[in-house]
């Protein structure tokens, strides 16, 4: 289980209207409810972390991210926030450009595949990285779009988004100051906030 | 059985003051046949509304009789520990004004005439259902439910009461409905309705004039529903090509599929009445909240203030996940709470009324949710 990042509500603001994309079990809402009493809202595709979401007093929709978010209005949200997802999503660019659709600003978490453990399984040792946060081998993975903070940063410009913070953790939700200092080679864990170029 | 209501005990109650009906007319006076279960809290927050479907009533959970193995028609949904549970809710449900099991409707006297309804009991809408609801509730002290809740046209008057009477709900569930009847809905309606009026015993609805049902009509038109409340994967399990059974009137019958529709038709034209038939499908074509499109959805449900809990059946075809999802879509463009999920099932439209560990998780968490809830700003 990964954590989230710890720097995720420092990026909210009170009394908003926040979307969580691939919410899970609510994890994440639910503690931002609580702290910043924030309108909430959910997408998900699994009923039984749906359920669960129930339990805690979500609001959340069983939908599949690929289809995309149309059924939203432009800037319904004033955040919108994808952790850990955006690697699993078959067109990474679409949704981000969707995310600031309908949201006025963008929270992205995605593992950071040139953390130093994976080059050293793919580069040393010459295998596809299987590790806490890429658990699954390479024929079996939802993991189907892993990139960089450079990639990501080189996508981002390309879509005309602005990078409006950046921030790394490990898997335990906490900044290290390595990963802060080299983010693209010891952070595990890659964290934006975005808007759109104004 | 375990977790049963047990022996539950329908009561009816008159209501004396007219009502005025959507589609015009005026009743003078009505009964409605309730029956409750649980225990109102001393707030009265804790009432839960059933709405019944096309051809349900006010019987549903528990047994009337000892020894009977027919419970009421979601029994398996209502009861202590179930997903609407009587331990936690005191569950209000009802037989239709129009219907044909106690309450008002063509089976009754008109005090104008002295003589049955008939065909002309006035036609009656979802709205007219939500006011008499409102009224029951009234009567019972409740100024506010903590969720109303229903499947198909039982789904609607859910939708409906949470544009109506906005302050008076915590939360809806809307099971297996549509925001309004498409073509293909209404035409297999229609066939079912004419079903019975070519049916010779019909005599324009006044059957009851010459002392016969039009059994066959509605026996044909409840086939004809049954089909669309199934799915193909369902009858093909259930019977797929096999042979009728032997020890089950086989005449002129060749296939299994054939006898258990005309069993279900003769069982169905046994207690349920023809013009009540005719009405409520009526009920179902007309349900439109857009006002014939005057509105858009999400305008109309601007006003909503309850939570939703959307639930729609991969294998429905009569009311298909993509109808809830109007209705969902709607609902997030109105910036309301709403929660929605599309359950596999294989059981088509029925599957609202079937047992299935993932509905009842869903259904469950949301009901106990609200539960929690009440009482809370």
């Amino acid at each position: 289980m990964i954590s989230h990042s710890h720097q995720i509500p420092n990026w909210i603001t009170r009394h908003t209207r926040v979307l969580d994309l691939g919410c899970g079990n609510g994890e994440l809402l639910a503690q931002l409810v609580d702290s910043h009493q924030i309108d909430a809202l959910g997408l998900e595709l699994d009923p039984e972390k749906i359920a669960t979401c129930l339990d805690r007093g979500l609001s959340v929709i069983q939908q599949d991210l690929n289809s995309g978010l149309s059924n939203f209005n432009d800037q319904q949200f004033d955040t919108v926030i994808m952790t850990q997802t955006l690697q699993a999503i078959r067109r990474p660019d679409l949704a981000l450009s969707e995310m600031l659709r309908v949201g006025r600003e963008a929270i992205v978490t995605f593992p950071n595949f040139a953390y130093i453990r994976n080059r050293m399984q793919l580069g040393l040792g010459g295998h596809m990285p299987v590790n806490p946060q890429l658990p699954n081998p390479w024929y079996n993975t939802p993991n189907i779009h892993l990139s960089t903070f450079h990639d990501f940063e080189e996508l981002c410009h390309a879509l005309s988004i602005q990078i409006s913070d950046r921030d790394t953790s490990n898997l335990s939700g906490k900044r290290t100051w390595l990963g802060k200092v080299w983010p693209n080679l010891f952070g595990e864990v890659a964290l934006y906030r975005l808007t759109k170029e104004s | 059985m375990t977790n049963s209501l047990g022996i539950v005990i329908p009561e009816l109650v008159a209501f004396e003051t007219p009502l005025d009906l959507e589609r015009g007319g005026t009743l003078p006076r009505y009964d409605l046949m309730i029956e409750t279960y649980g225990t109102l809290d001393t707030n009265r927050s804790n009432a839960v509304l059933v709405c019944h479907a096309l051809s349900g009533d006010h019987h549903a959970a528990g047994y009337h009789e000892a020894e009977s193995n027919k419970p009421g028609w979601w029994d398996h949904y209502i009861g202590p520990g179930k997903c609407i549970d009587t331990d936690l809710f005191f569950v209000v449900s009802l037989n239709n004004l129009g219907g044909c099991s106690g309450s008002t409707g063509p089976l009754s006297l008109n005090p104008a005439t002295g003589k049955v309804y008939g065909p002309d009991f006035p036609e009656v809408t979802v709205l007219d259902w939500v006011h008499t609801q409102a009224r029951l509730a009234d009567h019972l002290g409740i100024e506010r439910f903590a969720v109303i809740v229903g499947g198909s046209l039982g789904g609607m008057q859910a939708l409906q009461w949470s544009i109506t009477f906005p302050d008076r709900l915590a939360a809806a569930a809307v099971i297996a409905a549509a925001p309004r009847l498409t073509a293909q809905n209404i035409a297999f309606n229609e066939v079912a309705r004419q079903a019975i009026m070519r049916d010779p015993n019909f005599f324009d609805g006044n059957y009851a004039d010459h002392n016969v049902i039009p059994a066959s009509g509605v026996g044909l038109a409840r086939m004809v529903g049954h089909i669309t409340y199934l799915s193909d994967i369902s009858m093909g399990k259930k019977f797929g090509r096999s042979l009728p059974r032997k020890d089950r009137d086989a005449d002129g019958v060749n296939f299994a599929i054939e006898q258990y529709l005309r069993y279900q038709g003769k069982q169905f034209s046994g207690r349920f009445d023809a013009n009540t038939y005719i009405l409520m499908t009526r009920a179902l074509d007309y349900f439109d909240p857009t006002i014939n499109g005057l509105k858009t959805l999400p305008d109309i449900l601007k006003s909503t203030v309850c939570k939703f809990l959307v639930l729609s059946f991969t294998t429905d075809w009569r009311f298909s996940p993509s109808r809830s999802e109007e209705i969902v879509d709607a609902l997030i463009q109105a910036d309301k709470q709403v929660s929605y999920v599309r359950l596999e099932s294989a059981h088509g439209h029925d599957a609202f009324l079937i047992p299935d560990v993932t509905y009842e998780r869903v259904f469950k968490a949301f009901m106990n949710r609200i539960h929690l809830d009440l009482g809370k700003p």
